[in-house]
């Protein structure tokens, strides 16, 4: 009787289940999205805070450039010159330590609050006793966190000074000074929120800057606001109405976050998406197909290249580093694994920066590489490990130099590992060879030219851990003393030349085999306009775009 | 056999009591046992990764001073063993630590996306129960014919074909080609501020607040993943129920219930699937328990942002507070879901109270 009673209701419950179903495809489909709002399907999975003081990743950056302002910008047509941000206009004083910037009249934080030297300077100070990732950027420049209210301050509401312990290129520091780090934020709006903490030797200070607050909240001056986001969910833009310049012509932007590429595809075709950011080949190919959509592409500042450890004593033959040059079949996989997500480069600076040189000297050459081995006494090869991130298309890439690799006796056994897990085994010097890629610090040659090029000291122990110290790169004395020099060197012309100089001669020297330039691609529905990718994450606009 | 239950005198059912009464406190002292050894298990799996933890907090670039300062903050300076200890303390209070991805405390973080995974599996599981059940029964009652052939199909793509195909697949069709569903997400973006997420189960929050046209929405959008979810829990649920159904049918009482000249409704439905269900509680408890997890492919395909994709991200970025946080709920809920199949057991098989 029960189960029967049972029986009856599981029939009534399917027909209302069926009954649903049918409801619902009837429903219309809300595809298009608002008018006023631009919707991006991105994997934000990077995004650990919102603080510009910490903030530090590629999702955070694009976040960081549309909603905060800084003293200055990169020129957006041509990024290797700068233009005034909140600054109107800057000297230099004679000796090259000090900085002073006239700040623009009567701006205005997204709360109402004046923007004045003080927001400026408390910002730096912030950001440099904060400590946290990229407030090298800063601090390289002699700010610590006992002299950083002295080195950066206001000499009054409208004027920020800015003193430096070198007589650097000015062109460097202000290419650093467009950081997203020196973002300025609403000095009198975070100092609510400040938390109290207990000083230790780490960390000396007696309350957080507000940084607790700052990770999931907005105190800017952008073209837009940060409403809201939600850890691997979602990130809500609105319109800055009190925004000075120009102002975002939508009143929303949200990135929704969309981690697989097919998925992106679908809800892009669909028109439930404006715009997808995380497009395969595969993927990209089928959206360049459609009427519907289009694709555009800029070059990024990340570098791929092979790099060879300099401990193991095969890879730290001369004739065995430039035989791997001759052993990578640069045209074949520019035309296909990396077709429309890379532009072969065979130099450390990515195009676009100060002094970046495009020649390309490398070819296939097997004979070339073989011939090289013998010389390095070597004729029958020897068997190598190399550490790769299991995605792609760096295995492609790693599997192609495996195949060439193997025709001069050379065994590479390719180890595929998860990123964080590769790393680990890169930054301690375990790896024999490696795969990876390098995006720029801060948009100024010697963010590159000192990773690559500068090795102090090549002990373990070593605190000055840059790429030529992880491959143990016992770098000539030229090409540092060349480094820093044109980290000095005052006349701009003169130094981009000094950098060309520096590329040549680690391209052939060095344990670095460079590949590639990342593309980022995007594609877009077709009634987007002037959606356009900058050359780094940070100059991704969303101001200009209609819909 | 149904009469068994009601027919027992009072001595009887005192033992019965005190029967459940053990099975809770042994239940209680297998589940702390098991807690702890999850705890710790989790912590040291979390801590022999060859993965340096300071690295998802700081990122490559930072100094060496950055990387110093992060260490002493989350306590990674100390020796394992005081790591260890300041774990437990922490986590028997509930207190998982910050995740480092998402700057929150690690418990609110799972409070957040544990809603939507629950969401999404409850619908799953009643729509694998509403169809595996008179599916398996009919397979078994009518054996070897057209419909256990069916049931046999439906079971075997279920266990043979890729969730993400599938998935994929159902996006294209019900998704891209038909419209017949709203896509990838829980909710549609004009929706999204309509109502408050009071307990994260949006269609229940939605629906307390009277914002049907959201309702619509949520509704259109968990009804793929659902539907996707409860097709695999429908397969084995179905094949489950085909076998015990199976076993029962060849049983005595059976012939004996036929002889007596009960209809045949009642004797398959009545009593056979009575006896039936007792294992089929454990089953469909585990193949929910199952779902609680996340499915991380699911998640991954439909954008939703549940504990599987959570847990997996995590994972990834070598954040280990969340690891080992999510890891913990998904375990105290395993060892929940088993203690309450447990005790439906025990009151479903009168055996068991002897």
């Amino acid at each position: 009787m029960l189960m029967e009673k049972i029986n009856r209701r599981l029939a009534l419950l399917l027909a209302g289940a069926a009954m649903s179903a049918v409801m619902t495809a009837g429903m219309p489909a809300y595809a298009d999205t608002p008018a006023d709002t631009l919707v991006q399907a991105w994997a934000i999975d990077d995004m650990i805070s919102l603080d510009p003081a910490e903030a530090f990743e590629l999702s955070t950056g694009e976040i960081t450039g549309n909603t905060y302002d800084m003293l200055v910008r990169l020129d957006a047509n041509d990024t290797t010159k700068i233009v005034g941000g909140i600054a109107e206009s800057w000297t230099v004083s004679d000796d090259g330590l000090t900085y002073t910037f006239k700040l623009k009249p009567d701006l205005k934080f997204a709360s109402g609050n004046p923007i004045t030297a003080e927001d400026v300077a408390w910002s730096f100070e912030r950001a440099v006793k904060l400590n946290k990732s990229p407030a090298f950027i800063i601090q390289q420049f002699g700010l610590t966190g006992d002299n950083a209210a002295e080195k950066a301050k206001a000499a009054d509401p409208s004027t920020f000074v800015f003193t430096v312990d070198k007589a650097y290129a000015p062109s460097f520091v202000l290419n650093c000074l467009t950081a997203t780090v020196g973002a300025v934020v609403d000095s009198k709006t975070v100092k609510e929120h400040v938390a109290a903490v207990t000083p230790s030797d780490e960390y000396k200070f007696d309350n957080d800057f507000g940084n607790g607050w700052m990770k999931t909240n907005f105190a800017g001056s952008g073209p837009y606001k940060t409403r809201e986001w939600r850890a691997n969910e979602v990130v809500v833009l609105e319109r800055n109405d009190n925004y000075y310049g120009t102002k975002g012509n939508l009143a929303r932007v949200i990135y929704r976050h969309v981690k697989e590429s097919a998925t992106q595809r679908l809800m892009l075709e669909k028109g439930d998406v404006d715009v997808a950011r995380n497009l395969q080949p595969g993927d990209i190919d089928a959206v360049s197909k459609n009427a519907d959509l289009v694709i555009t592409a800029t070059p990024k500042s990340t570098v791929y290249f092979f790099s060879l450890n300099q401990k193991n004593e095969n890879l730290a033959k001369p004739e065995v580093r430039e035989a791997f040059k001759y052993l990578v079949d640069y045209d074949a996989l520019g035309d296909t694994l990396l077709k429309n997500i890379g532009a072969m480069r065979q130099n450390f600076l990515p195009k676009g920066i100060l002094g970046a040189l495009d020649d390309k000297p490398y070819k296939l050459d097997i004979a070339k590489a073989k011939e090289l081995l013998a010389k390095a006494g070597l004729p029958d090869g020897f068997s190598v490990t190399m550490d790769v991130r299991s995605t792609q298309p760096v295995t492609g890439v790693a599997e192609s130099l495996q195949q060439n690799a193997a025709q001069v006796g050379i065994k590479i056994e390719i180890i595929p590992g998860d990123f964080k897990q590769v790393l680990t085994k890169f930054r301690a010097r375990t790896h024999e060879m490696y795969i990876g890629q390098w995006g720029v610090d801060y948009w100024d040659p010697n963010s590159n030219a000192e990773t690559f090029g500068i090795n102090p000291n090549n002990a373990d122990d070593s605190m000055n851990k840059t790429l030529a110290w992880r491959n143990a790169w016992d770098v000539p004395a030229d090409i540092q003393d060349e480094t820093k020099a044109a980290l000095l060197e005052r006349d701009a012309t003169k130094r981009a030349e000094m950098y060309a100089d520096l590329q040549k001669k680690v391209r052939e020297a060095g344990p670095f085999v460079f590949l590639w330039q990342e593309t980022e691609v995007a594609g877009l529905r077709k009634n987007i306009q002037n959606f356009k990718l900058g050359p780094t994450f940070d100059t991704n606009f969303v101001g200009p775009v209609t819909k | 056999m149904a009469n068994v239950a009601t027919a027992v005198e009072p001595g009887r059912r005192r033992k019965g009591v005190s029967a459940v009464v053990s099975a809770v406190l042994r239940f209680v002292v297998v589940g702390a046992v098991t807690f702890l050894g999850l705890l710790t298990v989790t912590f040291f799996i979390g801590r022999v990764v060859p993965i340096d933890p300071v690295l998802a907090i700081v990122g490559d670039r930072a100094s060496a001073s950055a990387v110093a300062a992060a260490r002493q903050q989350y306590g990674l300076d100390l020796p394992l063993w005081q790591q260890f200890a300041l774990y437990l303390k922490k986590a028997l209070t509930g207190d998982f630590g910050t995740s480092v991805l998402s700057s929150n405390p690690v418990m609110q973080d799972i409070l957040r996306v544990f809603p939507a995974t629950l969401e999404l599996a409850t619908a799953g599981t009643l729509i694998g129960l509403f169809f595996g059940i008179p599916l398996g029964v009919l397979a078994a009652v009518k054996r070897d014919s057209l419909i256990d052939q069916i049931v046999r199909v439906i079971g075997l793509v279920g266990y043979s074909i890729p969730i993400f195909w599938l998935g994929l697949m159902g996006l294209l069709i019900f998704y891209a080609k038909l419209d017949w569903v709203a896509g990838p997400g829980r909710i549609d973006i004009a929706y999204e501020y309509t109502f408050t997420p009071i307990t994260g189960l949006f269609l229940f929050d939605a629906a307390i607040q009277g914002e049907w046209a959201a309702f619509a929405d949520i509704f259109s959008h968990i009804i793929l993943p659902a539907s996707l979810l409860g097709y695999f829990s429908m397969a084995y649920i179905s094949r489950m129920t085909r076998s015990f159904m199976l076993n029962e049918l060849a049983q005595e009482y059976i012939v004996a219930a036929r002889a007596k000249g009960l209809r045949e409704t009642r004797i398959i439905w009545g009593h056979a699937l009575r006896n039936a269900a007792v294992p089929l509680v454990t089953v469909i408890a585990l193949s929910y328990a199952t779902l609680l997890e996340g499915s991380v492919l699911t998640e991954t395909i439909f954008a939703w942002p549940g504990i599987g994709m959570y847990l997996t991200n995590s994972l990834q970025n070598a954040d280990m507070n969340a690891v080992l946080g999510g890891t913990i709920v998904i375990g105290t809920v395993f060892i929940g879901l088993n203690l309450f199949a447990d005790l439906l057991y025990r009151l479903l098989d009168p055996r068991t109270r002897a």
